[in-house]
């Protein structure tokens, strides 16, 4: 299957290594993977700060760039989300909410593809070690995707999933919020910390950059021996020694 | 004005409501008990969304046709023999409520909980003409002798006291000598408010939904004084939101189910009562005289506007319940009496943005609220919806303006998002301490007061990619 990736602006400038997991998972699973270099930024930042001229500008550049492609994956269900808000955002304007449609419609975040498209519950990946889960907000509420990562991570051989206390509880990045309410983002990352830590699991994992870089920046703050991974770095993990399938 | 509470910004009172331990730990625990009586609830009733899209059918059907509902309303309560007054504003309300008191020369007032009395400031204006004004709901008799501290949650109205600060009050005040155990507490406060009853004129209490066809004003309650307060006093009051209307009494089934469920996880509350006007002849208790006073106090100016939805809310809290920011600073912080995510969009709706205008930003936009909403309001939409709105009025700082105008053009130009993604690695270097940055620059201060920052990395994703289409990485 052919598959655009949109890699997300946090993931290329900031994650390259999780894009490479994406790209080489996909590759697994038979995709033929396409980057269409254009890509910018989904335009949440401006669209969550109510500059909704300024987010569509952002859309109507991605709506371009995706134009060609037959399914478009992103390892962020939260910029997943975005695409799919396209639509709404340039409601007023009917030929572009026509192109708009059409690129929600065939937009996918990476574990949602992997299992509700290709159909894989098993990505034959290795990983020794006790882990917990964080879900993210916009996957889970936006996208409505609350079984794709799971069952996924569940097969993951050697891992021992522990549930995440109060895992329904935003980590409190928000995208600016962090920085503009940053008193309380801090009490809402420091309390998702804590019930990391109560799980005892040696790596956190997200299926999302935005979160895990608020997390995980707390985390090395605190200089907590928790390991933080994105799910594309889980699920494309082969243990030393094990060859590539 | 009349739902603000408390003075300083918003950022003093959300660092007081995070250093307040007390209250945070009473609120971690009241949120994490109503969530998992919640969920139980939902589960017990079977068909959940189902039921919230039905819920939120009857709302935007009736407030769509608000006029209607609303005059049929008035037209069976005064066949039933009670009084309507429609108020346009807090001030309107207030004086016809005064009025009733100067006719009938009431000296004591009982009071049922009610958020649109607070929203109206209506205790205050009748102790100015020289009524007491006595509160019966438990949660608001506390606040009421603790020198009118102000609600914090729209259900349970003093949740940020734990029974310790109860008990204490209690002595402080009314000479209390007992333990902190609730049920001693609760049995001091019965006792009091018997004789309290037995004295006063004029019953008010709020209205939960009024039934259009009947001419009826139902009460939700879980202790049972509002049907001390509406059949005691010779005089009955009720004052309601004039969005809290139902068509007949099979939405109001619905919708007090799912306001019971949502708000305190039960399938029904202890007491849910339906009054349809004066006592009549042949019954036996009731007042002898009901009004019903309609309160817009800003209402119809959100009607036709995108923040319609915000007047589809049953009052249940349940975004309140789940809302991780209220947790952390507690309903004062909100500097309003309707706090949380619904009075984050509702504040500014009822009372303007120059009081409210950081509340729009006091949300991750996690949506846990949306998620929780019996009748599906899109309140983290609404959220956003407000922020539009600020930015388009440029309430917003320059800095902030520009930044967004700059984003818009790197977004949407390839070229210049090219540049910016090799600078900002580039204007990084000098901060970065290995892997990560610790101290960062200009806004990245902020972050890095709380979290690390990732460093630049050497090599884009995009450059990656590059390099493996020349066939020059692994």
């Amino acid at each position: 299957m052919k598959v655009s990736l949109f890699i997300t602006c946090l993931t290329d400038i900031f994650y390259p290594d999780v894009g490479k997991n994406v790209v080489e998972l996909l590759e697994r699973h038979g995709c033929e993977v396409d980057f269409p270099e254009k890509q910018t930024c989904c335009g949440q930042p401006a669209f969550n700060s109510g500059y909704h001229k300024d987010a569509k500008k952002a859309a109507k550049h991605m709506i371009e760039t995706f134009e060609h492609a037959e399914k478009v994956v992103t390892p962020s269900g939260s910029c997943a989300a975005m695409f799919k808000e396209y639509p709404s955002l340039l409601k007023d304007e009917i030929r572009w909410r026509e192109r708009a449609e059409q690129l929600a419609g065939k937009t996918y975040e990476l574990t949602q593809f992997l299992y509700r498209v290709l159909h894989v519950t098993n990505t034959g990946a290795t990983l020794q070690g006790v882990a917990t889960y964080h879900t993210s907000c916009h996957m889970v509420r936006l996208l409505g995707e609350t079984e794709a990562p799971y069952v996924l991570l569940s097969n993951v051989q050697g891992l021992e999933l522990k549930e995440l206390p109060n895992k329904q509880n935003c980590c409190g990045f928000g995208g600016t919020f962090a920085v503009k309410m940053s008193t309380i983002s801090e009490q809402m990352v420091d309390e998702k910390v804590e019930h990391i830590e109560e799980t005892e699991a040696d790596v956190l994992i997200g299926a999302d950059n935005g979160c895990l870089m608020n997390i995980g920046g707390r985390i090395q703050k605190e200089k907590k021996p928790i390991k933080v991974m994105h799910i594309a770095e889980v699920l494309n993990h082969r243990e030393m020694g094990g060859g590539d399938v | 004005m009349a739902m603000k509470i408390g003075g300083r910004s918003f950022d003093k009172r959300a660092e007081q409501g995070v250093r307040d331990s007390y209250m945070r730990e009473t609120v971690r625990t009241a949120q994490e008990r109503l969530y998992t009586n919640k969920s139980q609830a939902e589960e017990e009733l079977g068909d959940w969304e189902e039921w919230r899209s039905l819920s939120e059918k009857i709302r935007s059907h009736t407030v769509d046709n608000l006029d209607y509902y609303l005059e049929r309303l008035s037209e069976n309560v005064s066949k039933n023999g009670g009084h309507v007054y429609f108020a346009q504003t807090a001030a309107e309300a207030n004086r016809y409520i005064q009025s009733i008191a100067e006719r009938k020369e009431a000296k004591k007032v009982m009071k049922a909980k009610s958020m649109v009395t607070e929203e109206i400031s209506m205790n205050e204006a009748l102790e100015a003409t020289g009524v007491e004004v006595i509160e019966s709901d438990l949660g608001e008799y506390i606040l009421q002798i603790d020198d009118h501290d102000p609600p914090s949650h729209i259900v349970a109205p003093a949740l940020h006291k734990n029974k310790e600060q109860i008990k204490d009050t209690f002595s402080r005040r009314k000479g209390y000598q007992k333990t902190s155990k609730p049920e001693e507490l609760t049995q001091f406060v019965r006792k009091k408010l018997r004789r309290e009853f037995l004295e006063a004129d004029i019953g008010i209490t709020g209205c939960n939904f009024a039934v259009a066809e009947s001419g009826s004003v139902a009460l939700v309650t879980n202790e049972g004084n509002a049907r001390l307060v509406t059949t005691i006093p010779k005089t009955h009051i009720a004052v309601m939101g004039m969005e809290r209307v139902v068509p007949t009494w099979e939405e109001l089934d619905i919708l007090v189910s799912m306001l019971c469920r949502s708000a305190v996880g039960q399938k029904l509350t202890s007491y849910v009562t339906g009054l349809t006007g004066p006592k009549a002849q042949e019954d036996v208790d009731g007042p002898e005289e009901f009004h019903l006073v309609i309160v817009d106090n800003g209402r119809s100016n959100i009607l036709g506007t995108p923040f319609q939805s915000a007047l589809h809310c049953i009052r249940c809290a349940a975004c309140i319940n789940v809302c991780p920011v209220y947790r952390h600073i507690g309903g004062h912080a909100y500097g309003s009496i309707y706090p949380g995510p619904i009075g984050a969009v509702l504040s500014p709706l009822l009372e303007g943005y120059e009081d409210h205008q950081d509340l729009p930003y006091a949300s991750s936009l996690c949506a846990a609220c949306t998620d929780a909403c019996p009748v599906k309001i899109p309140l983290h939409e609404l959220l956003v919806e407000h922020r539009k709105v600020i930015a388009q009025e440029k309430k917003t700082t320059l800095g902030e303006t520009f930044a967004m105008k700059g984003f818009g053009l790197v977004a949407s130009s390839p070229r210049l998002f090219e540049m910016a993604a090799k600078t900002a690695p580039a204007l990084l270097a000098p901060f970065t301490n290995k892997e990560t940055i610790e101290k960062g620059p200009g806004p990245l201060k902020e972050w890095t007061a709380i979290r690390d920052f990732p460093g630049p990395k050497k090599e884009r994703f995009r450059d990656w990619v590059k390099e493996r289409n020349k066939g020059g990485a692994e």
